[in-house]
């Protein structure tokens, strides 16, 4: 028995804990049949279970483009009334907001941070409505002839909608081949949704910054869900609809916690097989963690001065462009700053948001305006953490009334107060405001403004997560932000851990002088015992 | 003259317990400085995992402790007593020094002088199960809106990790003075040796009463009588 007990304890005492360290810190083998395995889950795409080149009330020379709307709605009856309750058409929706009751808002009247509102501008701003002819406020949203099927439907990538044509495609000769089109109409492809929410803004990647043409083509390192080696989704197997209704919302126009897609919809509340990181997910979301980088392969615009547009050389206007291309200055709309490989900003988030109205005042008090705010903060139980772009700017605003000002940009033809036409901000600002039906003193300044794109896209591999200690951490982690909670790691009690620093100090001096005396007591007594 | 003769003080379980106990609140301390984020070493995520893991491994040791104090009546060593304890505390500030003798003779069935006592005591009714209290928090408290338990349901860490660290800090100074303490038994390291093997040489009583002369350490081990009172080892 006794031989076996010095081994047995020091099985038990040494080596036991040291297995079980080692077994789990063991990082699992990566599982490479995982792709296969989806794949397999998912073997077609949504095929069209019709032939519309069969159809005859596809066979015909369309000369006006709402010819082809009625013919669609001549098969797909109901459709149209759908569409028309739709903010790809309406631009608008009903919302309660606290401190406001019900309002009706989206692009059609807020403002943004980019080319600050649609309103005075249509003409060229609605190539991204799905509907033709809004080129003011006497466009008819109760007539379903008014929409546009082929902007989302097309699957031949020729359809386009005509610069500064209120919506209208391209037609007679130069235009494309509608019957070819209408022949494959179907379901939207990532190509369809892309038009406007890839180029949103003004050029490719230019507003959210993880939504960019690049996503067409790039790999899993870029989306994860997209990516051309993986599962190549499309931007509609996630979006999907239910009577034209499309889950998902950008808090740059939405303002209620519904209709809103969540990754747990798919791969459930608990996908993580450590549990504390399941556990994560009570206060962050998954994109959090899950999208360390965004614009990872175009620039983004993070910074947009109008204050400085209108500048000429040899009386024009010019536009000065970096290495890559983009745009650094433009006298029609000011100077940018891009980035890329960006790091989100973080907030919380219960789904809800306000909007800075035209008609809200400005207070020059504050460090900047909101454009819009979204909700949420730590003892809210519907908050998560969430990744944001944060879009800085300097706007307009109006200094005598304290209201930001709608300009108007863009016009056919010039002297017509058009910035983008006369670079004149006098008279842009003045004919902005006419338009919109609101009071203007002629008296202007520039003021700092913040706009919040949450960031969605963009999924890195699980291999390419932000790592614990990127929050965790005591300075400058990624949470720095985020003061109004304790997170370990980062935060602590600095009276606790001076006192317990000095405590553990005292202890050792305490130990180590009280042994020194012993020794020196010791050989004191030795020499005297010596003598 | 001091007679010293050997006996068996600290059985089997004792010092398994004593000793993995040792090892896991050294492991426990080191993990919970680097999640604390004092120093980095294994990684954050490594760190919170061994750390959980040897918090599991305590407690499971701990109930086995808390079953074999009660079962072999061992838990009467840890009551308090004010007996001797100016004597235990002047022995640390002065005698120690002169090589005065211990003023707390070590039975078998009294191995803890006075000041001992109180701190293990301490230790086991206070700091360690506040320890256990708020690391088990720590790990089961859940944010109101995940409500497994509603009773575990917290709006902020805060207070939980604030008191978790600071009975780190104390239970790690504990840690420094008893590994300098194994120093002043009756040798350098007979206190070690027993924790070790179990087995120490304890003064005999009638003669030690009459111990005028301190002993130079070391030589009572010769003039020791070994092994008469010891249960035999099996």
């Amino acid at each position: 028995m006794n031989k076996f007990t010095k081994p047995i304890t020091f099985f038990l005492a040494i080596v036991a804990p040291l297995l079980i360290v080692t077994l789990v810190l063991r990082q699992p083998a990566p599982d490479n049949s995982l792709l296969d395995r989806v794949r397999a889950e998912h073997p077609e795409r949504h095929k069209s279970a019709v032939d519309h080149s069969k159809f005859e009330v596809l066979q015909k020379d369309f000369t006006n483009p709402h010819e082809i709307t009625a013919a669609c709605l001549s098969c797909h009856t109901g459709r149209g009334e759908e569409l028309l309750h739709s903010a790809h058409f309406n631009w608008e929706r009903e919302a309660f907001i606290p401190g406001r009751g019900v309002t009706y808002l989206g692009k059609k009247n807020l403002l943004n941070n980019f080319c600050t509102g649609v309103q005075s501008n249509e003409g060229s701003c609605m190539k991204c409505h799905a509907g033709y002819g809004w080129s003011d406020t006497t466009f008819d949203f109760k007539n379903p002839y008014n929409i546009d099927c082929l902007i989302c439907h097309d699957n031949t990538g020729t359809y386009k909608k005509a610069s500064g044509g209120s919506g209208y495609p391209v037609m007679g000769p130069n235009g494309p081949d509608f019957k070819a089109i209408t022949a494959s109409v179907g379901f939207p492809k990532s190509e369809n949704c892309g038009t406007c929410h890839f180029e949103g803004g003004g050029g490719n990647n230019v507003k959210h910054g993880d939504l960019e043409l690049a996503l067409l083509t790039a790999g899993r390192d870029v989306d994860v869900h997209m990516g051309v080696d993986g599962m190549n989704m499309e931007c509609v197997d996630c979006h999907t609809a239910e009577n034209h209704v499309m889950k998902g919302r950008y808090y740059g126009v939405s303002s209620t916690n519904t209709q809103r897609l969540h990754c747990e919809d798919c791969h459930t509340s608990v996908p993580h097989t450590e549990s504390i990181l399941n556990e994560h997910s009570i206060k962050v979301a998954c994109q959090t963690c899950h999208i360390p980088v965004y614009a990872k392969v175009n620039a983004t615009k993070m910074y947009w001065d109008w204050s400085t547009a209108t500048r000429k050389k040899d009386g024009k206007g010019y536009e000065t462009l970096d290495k890559d291309g983009n745009v650094l200055y433009a006298s029609i709309k000011g100077d940018f700053v891009w980035e890329k490989f960006v790091k989100p900003e973080y907030l919380w988030f219960n789904g809800t948001a306000d909007h800075h109205l035209i008609t809200d005042r400005v207070d020059t008090t504050s460090a900047f305006i909101r454009l819009n705010t979204m909700n949420g903060d730590y003892s809210d139980r519907n908050s998560k953490i969430v990744p944001v772009k944060v879009h800085r700017g300097k706007q307009p605003y109006d200094t005598h009334n304290l209201t930001l000002i709608q300009a108007k940009l863009w016009d056919s033809e010039p002297g017509k107060g058009a910035l983008w036409v006369d670079l004149d901000w006098e008279k842009s600002l003045e004919e902005g405001m006419k338009y919109v039906n609101l009071p203007y003193s002629g008296h202007y300044d520039f003021i700092d403004t913040e706009m919040y794109l949450p960031v969605n896209h963009m999924v890195s591999p699980k291999t390419n997560v932000v790592t614990c200690r990127e929050c965790h951490t005591r300075d400058n982690g990624r949470l720095a932000g985020l003061t109004d909670f304790y997170m370990p790691g980062r935060d602590r009690n600095k009276f606790v851990d001076i006192a317990g620093q000095l405590m553990l100090l005292l202890s050792f001096l305490g130990a180590a002088s009280h042994a020194a005396l012993r020794y020196q007591a010791a050989r004191k007594r030795n020499t005297t015992a010596n003598h | 003259m001091t007679k010293y003769k050997k006996a068996y003080v600290y059985k089997g379980f004792e010092r398994f317990w004593h000793w993995n106990q040792a090892l896991l609140i050294f492991i426990l301390a080191f993990t919970g400085f680097e999640i604390h984020s004092s120093y980095s070493f294994l990684g954050f995520a490594n760190a919170v995992k061994v750390h959980n893991l040897a918090a599991w491994g305590l407690i499971i040791l701990i109930v086995f402790a808390i079953f074999w104090h009660f079962t072999t009546g061992e838990w009467k060593q840890y009551i308090p007593t004010t007996k001797n304890l100016k004597a235990q505390a002047e022995f640390y500030l002065f005698g120690i020094f002169r090589n005065a003798p211990h003023p707390t003779k070590k039975t078998v069935i009294s191995k803890l002088n006075p000041l001992q006592r109180l701190v293990y005591l301490g230790l086991k009714i206070l700091f360690i199960p506040v320890m256990v209290v708020s690391g088990l928090l720590y790990m089961f408290y859940r944010y109101p809106q995940g409500n497994n338990i509603e009773i575990i349901n917290i709006g902020n860490l805060e207070v939980i990790a604030i008191v978790h660290t600071a009975g780190a800090f104390i239970l790690l100074s504990f840690v420094l003075v008893h590994l300098y303490l194994i120093t002043t038994g009756h040798t350098l390291t007979s206190n070690l040796k027993a924790m070790i093997t179990g087995w120490e040489e304890l003064e005999e009583e009638e003669i030690a009463a009459e111990e005028k002369k301190p002993e130079v350490p070391g030589k009572g081990e010769k003039k020791g009588v070994t092994g008469t009172n010891a249960p035999k080892r099996r």
